[in-house]
């Protein structure tokens, strides 16, 4: 029994921390700051989130569990708000898309000062 | 709906109480009780509504968990390519729910499934912009989250 959530919770752990790399990485090789954004947003939080699963298998104690669920769950309601208003806050203070950029709606509604 | 979800929290209060334990397995005990003795009386009282809208939230829920690693994973795979070559932009959502909290749920969704994050809601509420990070087809994107999300937004909250 103990043998089986060592190994569950540290394949969670590496996993974890393998999305959480992959993360970071993105966000130095992704061109610009909304493509970033979404390495943050996405493989962070699920990252983070495997990791305090992990505690939480491993802890075997209810008080622990139930925090560290409550962590992921909050990581899940805040990771898309931050990632969507620093989006928003980077557009509206003039940060312009990389050129690859194929279309541009947001264009009409937030035009660029140049 | 609510006042449904309301009994079935008194129920597990009262199996707390009478079984003299309010300890959070025994809570969580007679919750699951009370949702067995509502099921048991649900053509009588008119709870198969309750029951098939918690399946249906279990349902979104789940589809929200099994995108989360779909679109971790998937920018996982740009992201470790030896040479990034994507198509990102902004499109232009239309959008049918009109509720903020709707409107709010399907934003942070949307954010957290493959490639696309929402930006921002025009000010009338009828469009949501969204930053994809490779979209060879705006429109195809577009038909998903319609088809998919928000068709279970509506189904939930409506």
């Amino acid at each position: 029994m103990s043998a089986v959530v060592t190994i569950l919770a540290g394949t969670m752990l590496v996993i974890g921390s393998l999305f959480a790399l992959v993360a970071s990485i993105g966000i130095v090789r992704l061109e610009d700051v909304y493509m970033r954004t979404h390495a943050a947003s996405k493989a962070g939080t699920l990252g983070s989130g495997l990791m305090l699963i992990a505690l939480a298998v491993y802890a075997a104690d209810l008080a622990v569990a139930t925090r560290a669920l409550a962590g992921v769950i909050f990581f899940l309601l805040t990771a898309p708000i931050s990632a969507h208003l620093l989006a928003k806050a980077a557009y509206e203070a003039g940060y312009r898309p990389c050129a690859d950029t194929k279309e541009d709606a947001m264009a009409e509604v937030f035009p660029q000062k140049d | 709906m609510t006042s449904l979800f309301l009994i079935n929290i008194l129920m597990a209060l009262a199996w707390a109480a009478v079984t003299g334990s309010f300890s959070e397995i025994n809570l969580a005990l007679g919750f699951v009780l009370g949702t067995a003795a509502l099921y048991l009386i649900r053509e009588q009282v008119g709870t198969t509504a309750y029951f098939s809208r918690v399946g249906k939230a279990f349902n979104l829920a789940a589809t929200f968990v099994y995108e989360l690693v779909l679109s971790a994973w998937r920018v996982a795979t740009i992201v470790v390519r030896p040479k990034i070559e994507l198509q990102p932009g902004f499109i232009a959502y239309p959008l049918t729910v009109d509720r903020d909290f709707e409107i709010t749920m399907l934003a942070n969704l949307i954010t957290l499934t493959p490639g696309t994050l929402s930006v921002d809601v025009s000010a009338d509420r009828k469009t949501l912009y969204v930053h994809c990070i490779d979209v060879p087809d705006p429109q195809a994107t577009i038909d998903d989250i319609k088809n998919g999300f928000e068709r279970k937004i509506l189904e939930v909250f409506r």
